[in-house]
């Protein structure tokens, strides 16, 4: 099993963390820029895991870092999801480059 | 190379490749179902290091409850057969160019470093038990202040979400705070009297 280095899983995570990051300097799509924003979070948490399995293994903190990040992305998938509704139904657009006023 | 390993590249590859799917897809829901691939890659990939609370967590929590937002999401603003209008070249090609400098970048990094693993004193196991004696625990390293905090972040974000999506009707006043007992007694009242409570709603909507 740790036949695999770390650096080989910090690898992937790093890779998914930029592929996210290549999706939020792309898209101008408000529920793209959020799937991309959940890749990075899901590539820290990756990151998280890894390190409490070959650095600290009598431990479990990173255990208990990745369940509070994932609990606060859903809750800020969330509350994304609610304000592009409410956005949508003032602009009927959720375009990032349509939303030029703050205050509708 | 032995079958763990041979499995670890798969799931890593099947991440990556799902990954850029998603990020790269000309179709909106078509991104949404290749993310959705992603995350479960992404869940294997805890179940091959052994953590199996995280990998259920991740399946329940993303799969069943993120994906599914979003792509409700997708069905209430957009019209997620059409194509998405494809980013210029020149934004394409310089984020391309920051993105895989900083891969670069950060990968030497940690290449450079080389992580020691620890010696094999106690063998890597996550029980259930252990996760949640020690998330509700108040001594030296329990994690009882986090999980309390975090709660009152999930009540917040419950109530904001409420309060973003109420509808209100073009041309009028955002519904305050102030104003929801007087509704809720409407609406239970809809259980006795049906038409007076219409009737209220009617004045409601006129006035």
């Amino acid at each position: 099993m740790n036949t695999v280095p770390l650096t080989h899983i910090l690898f992937v995570s790093t890779a998914l963390f930029f592929v996210g990051m290549y999706g939020l300097f792309t898209r101008r799509n408000l529920i793209t820029m959020l799937m991309s924003i959940e890749l990075m979070l899901n590539s820290v948490n990756i990151n998280f895991v890894a390190f409490n399995k070959y650095l600290y293994p009598d431990k479990l903190n990173g255990i208990f870092f990745t369940l509070f990040i994932i609990t606060i992305a859903a809750a800020e998938a969330a509350v994304a999801i609610a304000i592009i509704i409410n956005l949508y139904r003032n602009h009927r657009s959720i375009d990032v480059e349509d939303t030029k006023d703050l205050k509708f | 190379m032995n079958a763990s390993q041979i499995i670890f590249y798969l799931i890593s590859a099947f991440v990556l490749g799902t990954g850029i799917l998603a990020v790269t897809g000309k179709k909106i829901f078509r991104s949404a179902i290749w993310l959705l691939f992603s995350l479960v890659g992404i869940a294997a990939l805890y179940f091959w290091m052994q953590v199996e609370f995280i990998a259920a967590v991740q399946i329940i929590v993303y799969v069943g409850g993120v994906v599914v937002l979003i792509i409700f999401s997708i069905f209430l603003t957009q019209r997620s057969g059409t194509e998405m209008p494809k980013p210029p070249l020149k934004r394409t090609l310089f984020s391309l160019l920051a993105v895989l400098f900083g891969f670069a970048f950060s990968y030497r990094i940690i290449y450079e470093y080389g992580f020691t693993p620890a010696v094999a004193s106690k063998t890597f196991s996550v029980p259930v038990n252990a996760i949640g004696e020690q998330m509700l625990s108040t001594t030296e390293y329990g994690f009882v202040l986090p999980f309390e905090v975090v709660s009152m972040l999930l009540l917040a974000a419950m109530i904001g979400c409420i309060v973003i999506a109420l509808k209100t009707a073009p041309g009028k006043k955002p519904v305050h705070i102030d104003k929801l007992p007087k509704d809720l007694a409407g609406a239970i009242n809809v259980v006795n009297e049906p038409d007076r409570s219409s009737e209220k709603v009617m004045e409601e909507k006129t006035t």
